[in-house]
């Protein structure tokens, strides 16, 4: 097997407190070694990383690839190629595929076209309720066997609350870990803007803040006294932030996670109907995007994600209301996270720790980190460069980005997985 | 590390909202809301309309937009808004072709800008549209072809500028030009009302004294304060001393969505009554966009009354419209042509 060597790279390991200019080496798929040689160590490459960072491959917590169901959209060759450009190595895929994933046989498929396409690991949720709908449990239990590292319900949320509360009692018993990305649909009306003055002058339906906490609170009402962990998904309110916060100090076993677009835009944005600003949750206000900076800041909210949702151009060729949320964001998931270094609101170890170890604990898995014997799954970064992103110059098939245009300093250089290259840039 | 700002580029989507609604020379191009636009605009806006105010009481017809061909393109169904568009637009000689899109295109699976597409390519010049999405009107004026104009009859809960420009008309007509000495009171269902919105900016931007929204807590949109209004949820207080009152129509679905328990318990509380008018200053002035549910948002008495002009906004709409359709698509035009259309008309009593 191939041995490599990157050499002269600053190491950047937020879990083994690592950060310093040192060596790395690779063998048998493997990190094995870090500062000192393995024995017989003969490298048939040597990368020189002088001025790079290395940090463990990126884990994106949520990533629609839109396969199956909605290849017009992307696929998943397509979309773990554009992953692997952005320096993620793992990513996770929620259920609320066509068909549903709530049976093995839609692991299998999708795990077998990610192997495939030989690019970042793809790893799924299956689903909390049958079909999604919020009537009947899933077998979870096969959905684990399978490969599923959790249940969610997706967007689809689960209105009665003793099939919720059924739901995690059987998922705890199989030892289960549930995702949820908080919402209410009635008190949602339908709205595709954050309830405030924005969307009071634009005449959108909008979203209030109780469409996120109301759930929140139900859920963590519903879970007091269990041993059950819940990760909240997607949050978008300064409120859910306390929610998770008090819940934490209770000891319940609850985590969280934020789409890295809800950190750096506002309802302001909508102000001119552009759609590709359509997101749900909503983009809500100034200062609901601030406590979610602090909320990672301060270890409430451990992840970012990059949420991502690639559309063909027509979804978002059509009044503001009328087009399909979301935004293509697979490659903007890292530079939009360093740009909260560059921003003085994250130190650059938590900043990182958001996009590695902390999603790959929440999912379960021993990796976004860099000790030896672990799979050598590698990002490397020039720090220094400073680029323009452009939606005509992603790899996403998806281009609904509303970030073209924006500079970003800090590319990829390098992907690997298990120490073999899924990109390179030119 | 180095705080560096970060630039956005406009892209196709997202041109501004305010001044894709103005040429490079300032002037309208299209009309798709009041806001944003300066009380300049505005008052041509107005001026215009007077001119052609004297010109429908004398002759029908004025030559000014021959050859132009202006599609009313509703995917809300409606007749009092599209019939005076129509009118607006056959006075000022242009051809008029009418589209009731709901029923024809979009149900085959065909998008807006398929349907725009094709009426583009039968050489139109004006598309006049109505639609049930907030943003339909911004949508296609950032889509379609540069020489054609686009007048918003009505987007969702957005914007419906032409009816606030009657409104002001009538308000200027009755009241005089000089709004910073009145206070207007709009009452009823604020939240989902693209004409109070209309009807805010532009009493706003007229400098208007005071602007008052008046309704229940349901029915009143969030942070609406913003918008430069003073809020009441008690009519009685809201409409004391008040020179203009505007009554909103409620749409009978509010009794279904859970924001009011029902008609009779509204006309209770938020209905014109003759002794609730008499709160208002006593040469105060009722308005209704139209059409009335009497009994319900307003007694027949106060509609029908001396004091009412709702009949006069009606007829106030056709040159409104005139005057919106001519300042944009017959060119640098303004109020020039009004006075020079002014002095043609008497020629022609002559």
């Amino acid at each position: 097997m191939k041995q490599i060597l990157i050499k002269n790279a600053r190491v950047i390991d937020p879990k083994n407190n690592l950060d310093k200019k040192i060596d790395l080496y690779i063998a048998k798929k493997k990190i094995a070694g870090i500062g000192n040689a393995p024995e017989n160590f003969n490298p048939q490459q040597t990368i020189d990383a002088e001025n790079l960072w290395l940090i463990p491959g990126v884990v994106d917590l949520c990533a629609r690839l839109r396969e199956p169901g909605l290849e017009q959209k992307a696929d998943i060759e397509t979309e773990t190629r554009a992953a692997a450009s952005a320096g993620i190595t793992t990513l996770c895929i929620p259920p609320d595929t066509d068909p549903v994933i709530d049976e093995p046989a839609v692991v299998e498929l999708i795990l077998r076209k990610a192997k495939l396409a030989k690019q970042s690991h793809v790893f799924t949720l299956g689903a909390l309720t049958a079909k999604l709908k919020g009537e009947h449990l899933s077998e979870m239990a096969s959905l684990k066997e399978a490969g599923c590292l959790g249940v969610s319900n997706a967007r689809n949320a689960v209105s009665n609350p003793l099939i919720l509360r059924r739901a995690f009692e059987y998922a705890s018993t199989h030892n289960i870990t549930v995702f949820i990305e908080p919402h209410d649909k009635y008190l949602s009306t339908q709205g595709c803007a954050h309830e405030g003055a924005i969307a009071s002058r634009l005449g959108l339906n909008a979203i209030p803040y109780a469409a996120e906490t109301a759930p929140i609170a139900q859920i963590l009402e519903l879970i007091r006294d269990t041993d059950i962990r819940v990760h909240f998904g997607r949050l978008s309110c300064a409120r859910s932030i306390e929610l998770i916060s008090d819940a934490k100090n209770n000891g319940l076993k609850v985590s969280a996670d934020v789409a890295a677009h809800q950190l750096h835009l506002t309802d302001m944005d909508i102000s001119s109907f552009n759609s590709q600003y359509h997101v749900i949750p909503p983009l809500r206000s100034q200062r609901d995007m601030q406590a979610l900076r602090t909320g990672i800041a301060n270890g409430i909210i451990n992840s970012i994600c990059s949420d991502h949702q690639p559309h063909e151009i027509d979804a978002k060729l059509a009044p503001f209301p009328a087009t399909e949320p979301g935004i293509s964001s697979i490659e903007t998931l890292l530079p939009l996270t360093l740009k909260l270094v560059d921003d003085g609101d994250l130190d650059l170890s938590t900043a990182i720790a958001s996009i590695t170890c902390n999603p790959a604990k929440t999912l379960g898995l021993n990796s976004g980190h860099l000790s030896i014997g672990q799979a050598a799954n590698l990002c490397l970064i020039d720090p220094e460069k400073e680029w323009i992103f452009s939606n005509n110059e992603i790899l996403s098939h998806g281009k609904n980005t509303p970030f073209s245009g924006w500079h970003f300093r800090g590319q990829v250089v390098k992907t690997l997985l298990e120490g073999r290259s899924i990109f390179s840039a030119k | 590390m180095v705080n560096k700002p970060t630039r956005r580029t406009d892209d196709i989507i997202g041109k501004d909202l305010w001044n894709i609604q103005l040429d490079d020379n300032g002037q309208l191009k299209h009309f798709l809301t009041i806001e944003g636009l300066g009380t300049n605009i505005l008052n041509q806006i107005l001026d215009t309309a007077e001119s052609f105010a004297g010109v429908n009481e004398s002759v029908k017809k004025v030559p000014l937009l021959r050859g132009k061909t202006i599609v009313n393109l509703f995917f809300e169904a409606s007749t009092r808004t599209r019939t005076t568009f129509e009118l607006a637009a056959k006075r000022l000689s242009a051809d008029v072709l009418n589209m009731n899109i709901s029923v024809s295109a979009t149900s085959k699976g065909e998008t807006l800008l398929d349907t725009l597409r094709n009426l583009e390519a039968m050489q139109t010049d004006m598309f006049v549209v109505r639609h049930a999405d907030s943003g339909t009107a911004h949508f296609i004026a950032n889509h379609v072809a540069p020489h054609i104009r686009v007048l918003n009859a009505g987007d969702g809960r957005h914007a419906h500028p032409t009816q606030a420009m009657l409104d002001m008309f009538t308000i200027r007509r009755n009241k005089g030009a000089n709004f910073g000495k009145l206070r207007v009171a709009i009452v009823g269902d604020i939240l989902h009302s693209r004409v109070a919105r209309s009807q805010i900016h532009a009493l706003n931007t007229l400098n208007t004294g005071e602007v008052r929204i008046v309704g229940p807590k349901t029915l009143i949109p969030k942070d609406v304060e913003s918008m430069g209004v003073n809020v009441f949820h008690n009519l009685e207080d809201g409409i004391q001393d008040a020179d203009v009152v505007i009554m909103l129509r409620l749409q009978r679905e509010r009794m279904q969505g859970a924001l009011l328990p029902s008609e009779q318990e509204y006309f209770q509380l938020y209905g014109l009554t003759e002794a609730r008018f008499a709160l208002a200053k006593p040469d105060a002035i009722v308005m209704h966009p139209g059409p009335i549910n009497r009994g319900v948002e307003i007694e027949s008495s106060v509609a029908d009354g001396e004091r009412s002009v709702i009949l006069d906004q009606v007829t106030y709409g056709i040159a409104v419209r005139m005057a919106v359709m001519s300042m944009t698509l017959g060119g640098n035009v303004g109020g020039n042509v009004g006075g020079h259309m002014n002095s043609e008309n008497q020629e022609k009593k002559q």
